[in-house]
């Protein structure tokens, strides 16, 4: 029984992708590029002072203030009375190898579509899930220790918080909004699609598999 | 057929859960404004309340302070009219101050001063409408009169006390306006290296004794204080009269990065001072003379100065207008503090303290506190209404808070834009506050208002607080920076419209044609002129180069508006004499040549001929 299951996913594992699947991971590596273009996520938070919002734009690589930059510049600034550190590239690893590792994902999603098998798209697919899901781990706790690493010495004491990752709240004055942008709804569309590609191979895997050669003995 | 099905709902569901995903974003506007609540008032019922018709007069007087300016505007209200401008610390072309010879002496050495704190005079806790005190961080205070609206004395730079910030605040019969130190600095002063600021650098807290029939002022006394910031103060006053209250932060005695530095401890304090007890301190003698002025230090003469703590880095100290309570606001903090009078005199009766700074006694704050009100964050000033209202300031909200006295109860918040400094209530730090008209005093204006420029105008937005709830009426853009205001009902103030002949006691005055001419004295001479419509008499004058000159001008109209201006060009001189005025400006005759004076203040249909002219030889 379990012998069988096992067989019959390696079977569907060695199998080939079928041409619609392949559209798809092209559409898929295509998307991706939209993540280099795009931001991931933005913060936006408004005060009784800041009526236009202050605005924080977060890319695979950067991180881009609203009004050419001055956005961020003005939330550490405001930070500062509260000891939060600073809002900086340095900060942030992720942006080192982030893009990076959307290339070569990007390269993977290309090689399961040109090597056409299951067991790649199902590597890239499982890769991909695995990186996102990382992301978003590493987002929000990134997001606490900002919230919670506050300079003792800070000239307003606040409670530590989490600010929001989804969602709006209110922080002292400020209600702090925060929503994924299009890099992330790209992402998400890639994901879709590499499962859509690996249901749509699934359903069209052929339903009477010949004898492999080494059965016959 | 099934599996069509399938695929049709995996790929609608995916659809939908996207599109839920993607229908949440970032709102553009903040809450409030998408609620549409808040900010604006029914613009009818606003513009009805402000308008003030062509020719009809404003109810109130509203002195602003000009902060760095170092002047005083004048607004009618409710219609937020600018009507003129009082220059006390800063020369002002337009009235010809800091230009003739008096206001020239009485500015001394600084054309500038960062006013700060408009003081009217009082007379049982209220009002009275004589004179508007204000202070300027140059160690000065200055005395307006209000018959005439004009500066009439400049106290000072005072010795021994460094930026004169908690001041002008008078007590309730005007025996006394306040000064005190923001910076400390070694008393005599003397070079002494920073990292002796906590034992070597004072503070200093200052009584301005004010003589009661002429207003003149003198320093009556200074106490030497631990070297902490005095930010405001407030008199007793009824219950509390014969106290003042200053708030002070920097209880640290840090130096360096005070943002940090002088934000660490969680409690300030509110000074103290038993002011009447000082007065009979220094009528025994009491005190030493350091650098001419007469201070005394609370450790060789106790019983004088007592320390409140207060949370935290307290901005403004307001005393009810019962004298009961004394509100206390740590500007970094949510909540202001109320101080019970009373207790306050049974804490020091107990002996209640927890310690001592300098030998000063420190009150136990449980014992002398009644609430802490959670009016919100930032709260800095508070101001009075009747029947135990009170408005407070809150900077980090950019919001003024409704509360009441007693109950502690915060019933409403009205929105400022944007963060709002002082507030000033109409006659509110009265014993009789009127209630009717409040005006905050914001330090931003952005984007409500035609643009011009980097240098934006500082907002004062009138409000109605006749009603439950605050509402917002008219939008001002004053000019910087109003640091405190003073709304005094426009019937307490009775000015006059041209200087009366018989009051002129000026030597150098003229009142007929004949008399004006040149006398000589060596190399001294004197041109006694006459303004009058239209001409300045005489026409013209001869000189010799290297003269020193006097030119005293008499305008001797006795008609309301009838002011004569006398700019003589290339020399820098521009006096503006007001009908019965007579003013003298005194200058060496460096440059040889002819030299045009002529009438700046255009007076009559032939203004343009009224001019003549100085020969220099």
């Amino acid at each position: 029984m379990m012998q069988a299951f096992l067989q019959r996913a390696n079977r569907f594992l060695a199998a080939p992708i079928g041409l619609p699947a392949r559209f798809m991971l092209f559409a898929a590596a295509v998307l991706l590029v939209a993540t280099y273009f795009f931001p991931l996520w933005n913060l936006t938070m408004f005060a009784p002072q800041y009526p236009e919002g202050l605005r924080l734009d977060i890319y695979s690589y950067t991180l881009v203030g609203g009004n050419h930059g001055q956005d961020v510049k003005e939330i550490n600034v405001l930070n500062h009375y509260i000891g939060m550190q600073d809002l900086v590239n340095e900060s942030f690893t992720e942006f080192k190898w982030m893009p990076f590792v959307i290339g070569m994902l990007g390269l993977l999603v290309l090689r399961a579509a040109v090597h056409g098998t299951v067991v790649a798209l199902v590597d890239v697919t499982m890769l991909f899930v695995y990186f996102g899901a990382f992301s978003l781990w590493s987002f929000g706790y990134k997001l606490y220790r900002y919230g919670h690493d506050l300079a003792p010495d800070a000239a307003i004491n606040v409670q530590p918080f989490m600010p929001p990752m989804f969602g709006g709240q209110q922080i002292a004055n400020f209600e702090v909004y925060s929503y994924p942008r299009p890099g992330t709804y790209a992402m998400a569309g890639v994901i879709a699609l590499l499962l859509a590609a690996l249901i749509l191979t699934w359903w069209q895997r052929p339903t009477s598999v010949p004898p492999v050669a080494a059965d016959r003995g | 057929m099934e599996r069509m099905n399938r695929v049709a709902w995996t790929r609608a569901s995916a659809l939908m859960v996207l599109a839920l995903i993607a229908s949440q974003c970032t709102p553009s506007q903040p809450a409030a404004r998408r609620a549409g609540s808040g900010v604006q008032s029914d613009a009818a019922i606003a513009a009805q309340k402000t308008y003030v018709a062509p020719g009809d007069l404003d109810e109130y007087y509203m002195f602003s302070s000009g902060g760095h300016s170092g002047q005083i505007y004048v607004y009618g209200l409710p219609s937020m009219r600018h009507l003129s401008t009082i220059p006390v610390y800063t020369p002002y072309p337009a009235t010809g101050y800091g230009f003739d010879d008096d206001t020239k002496k009485m500015l001394g050495e600084l054309t500038w001063g960062d006013a700060h704190h408009p003081a009217l005079s009082e007379t049982k806790g209220d009002y009275d409408g004589r004179w508007l005190f204000i202070n300027e961080m140059n160690g000065r205070i200055a005395r307006i009169d209000l018959r005439d609206f004009k500066t009439k004395q400049i106290l000072g730079p005072v010795a021994n006390l460094h930026g004169n910030h908690a001041s002008s605040f008078v007590t309730p019969n005007t025996e006394y306006a306040m000064m005190a130190s923001r910076f400390s600095r070694p008393v005599p002063n003397r070079a002494v290296g920073i990292d002796k600021y906590a034992t070597e650098y004072k503070g200093i807290v200052a009584g301005v004794k004010i003589d009661p029939k002429s207003g003149e002022m003198t320093l009556g006394w200074q106490i030497l204080m631990p070297p902490f910031d005095y930010d405001l103060g407030d008199a007793g006053k009824l219950a509390s009269d014969g106290w003042m209250f200053f708030s002070s932060y920097n209880t640290e005695r840090a130096t360096g990065k005070l943002e940090v530095t002088a934000s660490q401890r969680d409690q300030d304090y509110i000074v103290a001072v038993d002011w009447r007890a000082v007065e009979k301190a220094i009528a025994e003698g009491k005190g030493d003379v350091i650098d001419g002025v007469k201070v005394i230090d609370p450790k060789k003469v106790p019983g004088l100065v007592y320390l409140m703590p207060c949370g935290k880095s307290p901005h403004g100290v307001d005393v009810s207008p019962d004298g009961k309570w004394i509100i206390g606001s740590g500007k970094l903090q949510g909540v202001t503090t109320a101080f019970n009078f009373e207790k306050i005199q049974t804490a020091i009766r107990n002996k209640d303290f927890t310690g001592e700074e300098d030998g000063i006694p420190v009150l136990k704050y449980e014992s002398i506190k009644d609430a802490e009100v959670a009016v919100g964050l930032g709260p800095l000033h508070t101001q009075f209404g009747p029947d135990g209202w009170a408005y407070t300031s809150l900077f980090v909200d950019s919001a003024i808070a409704k509360w009441k006295l007693g109950t502690w109860e915060v019933v409403d918040k009205a929105p400022m834009s944007y963060s709002i400094g002082h507030l000033a209530a109409a006659e509110g730090d009265t014993v009789s506050p009127d209630g009717k008209y409040l005006v905050g005093l914001n330090k931003l204006s952005h984007g409500r208002h035609l643009s011009v420029g980097p240098s934006q105008p500082e907002s004062s937005q009138l409000l109605d607080i006749s009603e439950e709830k605050m509402k917002l009426l008219y939008d001002a853009f004053t000019e910087p920076e109003p640091h405190y205001a003073q709304i005094i009902k426009a019937d307490k103030i009775h000015p006059i419209e041209v200087y009366p002949k018989e009051e002129n006691k000026h030597p150098m005055a003229i009142w007929d044609l004949k008399d004006a001419g040149v006398t000589r004295n060596g190399k001294k001479v004197l041109v006694k002129m006459i303004a009058v419509r239209s001409t300045l008499t005489p026409t013209s004058f001869e000189i010799a180069a290297g003269d020193e000159v006097t030119v005293a001008i008499t305008n001797i109209e006795q008609t309301t508006d009838e002011l004569h201006g006398f700019g003589l060009l290339d020399y820098n001189i521009n006096l503006v004499i007001d009908p019965g005025e007579t003013k003298t400006v005194t200058f060496i005759a460096k440059k040889s040549g002819v030299f045009a004076y002529y009438c700046t203040n255009f007076c009559s249909a032939l203004h343009q001929e009224m001019q003549g002219y100085m020969i220099v030889k």
